[in-house]
């Protein structure tokens, strides 16, 4: 039970993560109606961000953590989301009329150009850094010495992914930004003819999914304490993962999708085998998409002819 | 058209020119932010595991320059080349002389391949190359009947691959069997899996089609590296067996055939062996698909390609067609794949990543889906390609993620993006690309 009950903290935890680069997804599937494979390397992008600020900071001598943390989150979220709005106008805004492969294509070739960016720029070694924030709660310890812990940084993880939630939410229901993207989201000719900006929109919407996924890095980098070039691949497919499990297009969905496979990732390592928690993540998004392709909490597709 | 006076164009080029200035002096800030930190700054961890950093402003101003002056180079051709939308006239003899090009090209490339290994006989490097390349046509062809024929974009072509790879290399080290009773297996084997995958993605239509191949590939890369005990994990299955002249080995021993045949002995019989193979199977594949779409299952490929809801209201079986296609294209995968391991005599999970899917599916849209001829062009224009690249090792994926953007901006439909109907009834007409909507699939 106690087993269980860590186990549970550790899946929530790294769900989080994933929720939050699944809303980078499934924003951007909502309104463009295609799949930003590139969307998993702009979170790499986004903790490399992070550990190079993180880098700096510290080598100028500061050493008052909350600062340090401040610092480091905004400068990779204004950075990374610089990085979502270029990638928009270089190789989606061109194809956005084009036939419907070609996003995909374009999106395959700008996600091995950031891979391949970053390991040209910093080298294909991982790098650590070392542990920021430390400490944390003895929540329970059985008889048998097994005791559920929970750090502080995992309570950073889970309290800076609600607020973003509670902001995020916020900004797309009550902002005019937000009204736009939704307006966006059901017709594009009609929200245009009404006077909004739809390509400001869409590439409004790729920042906020952009800084989403630098916020995901950030956290990535702070829990595991690494990062590396070739993170964002498996990061990106399971966020994808979580995005359709939750119902492409949901917004709450994406992040319920995201705490659903970090558990089910958790937990099917806590209990079968580590090397095959990749093939589990995998395999559900394959039992998902033909079992209930809709996912969760998404709306059925009707194809007009 | 009416002479436009001398001052308007002097002002509107000097207006002109400011814009340029002030948008490449835009885009150049853009740059300066983004490689900052990637660029500027170099980061690497210490022998003690502490993080050292040092600057790199050097590669940072430079690239920043390169941005500046490639984006006042790219609206300086923008404006040469004029608007996209202006029809070019097309002089009547440079378009006879391409449809003499375009009649004469595959019949005459066909019979240079065959004398390659007579003109280079003495050339390894090249030889091996042009197997390489061979090896690359006969993938991107079998693909082309999924991507480019019945429209279905696969991201996990590789596990058919490695499927067909594995399945040799298995029961060839593990049984002994003989490389031609294996290769029969290895397609079937694989055509097997194609049909595994193609039940669940049946309902699925485009990128959600796409996304599960790559999932597919992924967990077939996952179990090979895992399943230690059958596949070697990730040290792989060495000491492939060679393949034989039919039975007869091709090498030094007295039943060998040089031997037989009365000739002096020399390893390069076995590489201009392995070519003519690659060469057969690629053009095999060729044929199949040729005839293929001459058959109602072909045409009921490309009709599921243009309209997936229009086929089913013509009453096409879309279950079967769609399995049929993944089941031929995959066949042709293991095939291709089975020769690989005979050939390389040593695999690994190294050899099936997403990377190799890519490449495959970056073959099929730069020659433009559908057309044959340009998915073998596309192999040559690509695998050598990579060759010019190979001291440059790391930048090699940098640029083909680069190239792979551009092609899809330049020419979404690929080098040779003209398709004509295969049936028509009476002169056949090019279908503007506005009537598909390819990809629904």
């Amino acid at each position: 039970m106690d087993y269980f009950a860590q186990q549970l903290i550790n899946g929530l935890v790294l769900g989080s993560i994933y929720g939050l680069i699944a809303i980078g997804y499934t924003m951007v599937y909502g309104i463009v109606g295609m799949i930003n494979f590139a969307h998993g390397d702009v979170f790499m992008i986004g903790g490399f961000v992070a550990l190079i600020t993180f880098v700096l900071l510290i080598s100028t001598g500061l050493t008052a953590i909350p600062v340090i943390l401040l610092v480091v989150l905004l400068v990779s979220m204004a950075i990374t989301a610089l990085y979502g709005w270029t990638i928009e106008r270089i190789a989606y805004r061109p194809l956005r009329h084009s036939f419907r492969l070609a996003p995909m294509l374009s999106a395959i070739g700008m996600s091995f150009v950031l891979t391949n960016y970053s390991q040209v720029a910093q080298g294909a070694r991982v790098k650590p850094i070392p542990p920021f924030i430390t400490g944390g709660y003895t929540l329970h310890e059985s008889q048998d010495g097994f005791v559920i812990q929970l750090s502080n940084i995992q309570i950073m993880v889970v309290v800076t992914t609600i607020v973003l939630l509670a902001i995020f939410t916020w900004l797309v229901s009550r902002t005019r930004l937000g009204r736009d993207m939704r307006a966006c989201e059901q017709d594009q000719t009609m929200a245009a003819l009404l006077g909004v900006n739809v390509d400001r929109t869409i590439s409004m919407t790729f920042v906020i999914g952009a800084a989403l996924a630098a916020v995901a890095g950030l956290m990535y980098l702070l829990y595991y304490g690494l990062v590396d070039f070739f993170m964002g691949f498996v990061a990106g497919i399971k966020a994808f993962t979580a995005a359709v499990l939750g119902g492409i297009g949901s917004l709450p969905g994406a992040m319920l999708g995201g705490l659903a496979i970090g558990l089910i990732e958790t937990f099917w390592s806590a209990y079968f085998s580590v090397e095959y928690k990749d093939v589990a993540a995998f395999s559900i998004l394959i039992v998902v998409l033909i079992f209930m392709p809709t996912g969760l909490l998404g709306r059925p597709e009707v194809e007009k002819v | 058209m009416t002479p436009i006076p001398h001052e308007t164009t002097h002002a509107s080029r000097t207006a002109g020119i400011s814009a340029l200035l002030k948008t490449a002096f835009i885009n150049a800030l853009i740059a300066l932010v983004l490689f900052s930190l990637m660029v500027g700054i170099r980061t690497e961890a210490g022998s003690d595991g502490q993080l050292t950093y040092w600057t790199r402003f050097g590669d940072l101003a430079s690239l920043v320059a390169a941005v500046f002056g490639g984006s006042i180079l790219i609206e300086l051709l923008r404006q040469w080349i004029g608007s996209t939308g202006t029809e070019k006239l097309v002089p009547p003899a440079v378009k006879s002389g391409m449809s003499f090009v375009g009649r004469y090209l595959a019949p005459a490339l066909l019979i240079f391949t065959l004398l390659v290994p007579v003109i280079f006989y003495n050339q390894r490097y090249i030889l091996d190359l042009a197997i390489l390349v061979l090896t690359y046509v006969m993938l991107g062809w079998g693909l082309n009947v999924v991507v480019g024929l019945a429209g279905l974009l696969d991201l996990g072509y590789v596990a058919f691959y490695a499927v067909g790879a594995y399945s040799y290399a298995l029961l060839a080290t593990n049984f002994g069997w003989s490389f031609w009773v294996c290769l029969p297996l290895a397609g079937i084997l694989a055509a097997f899996w194609g049909v595994l995958l193609g039940f669940p993605v049946l309902r699925l239509r485009g990128d959600y089609l796409a996304i599960v191949t790559l999932a597919f590939g992924e967990i077939i890369r996952l179990v090979i590296i895992n399943w230690q005990e059958l596949t070697g994990g990730p040290n792989g299955v060495s000491s492939i067996p060679r393949p034989s002249f039919f039975g007869i080995p091709l090498d030094n021993s007295d039943s060998g055939l040089a031997a037989r045949l009365g000739i002096e002995y020399s390893p390069t019989h076995r590489i201009v062996f392995l070519f003519y193979l690659i060469l057969a199977l690629a053009l095999l594949t060729n044929w199949v698909t040729i005839r293929l779409r001459r058959l109602p299952i072909g045409r009921a490929w490309e009709a599921l390609r243009e309209d997936e809801v229009a086929c089913r209201a013509l009453g096409i079986n879309t279950t079967t067609t769609k399995l049929t296609a993944f089941a031929t294209g995959a066949m042709f995968g293991g095939f291709a794949g089975a020769f690989f391991a005979t050939r390389q005599g040593f695999i690994s999970p190294e050899s099936f990543t997403f990377q190799e899917s890519a490449l495959v599916l970056a073959i099929v849209v730069l020659g433009g889906m559908g057309s044959q001829l340009g998915v073998a062009l596309a192999a040559l224009a690509m695998i050598g390609g990579f060759e010019l690249f190979r001291s440059l090792e790391t930048y090699r994926m940098l640029v083909f993620g680069m190239a792979m953007v551009l092609i899809m901006i330049w020419r979404p439909r690929g080098l040779i993006g003209h398709r004509a109907p295969t049936v028509y009834l009476t002169k056949a007409q090019a279908i503007s690309s506005d009537l598909v909507k390819e990809g629904h699939g």
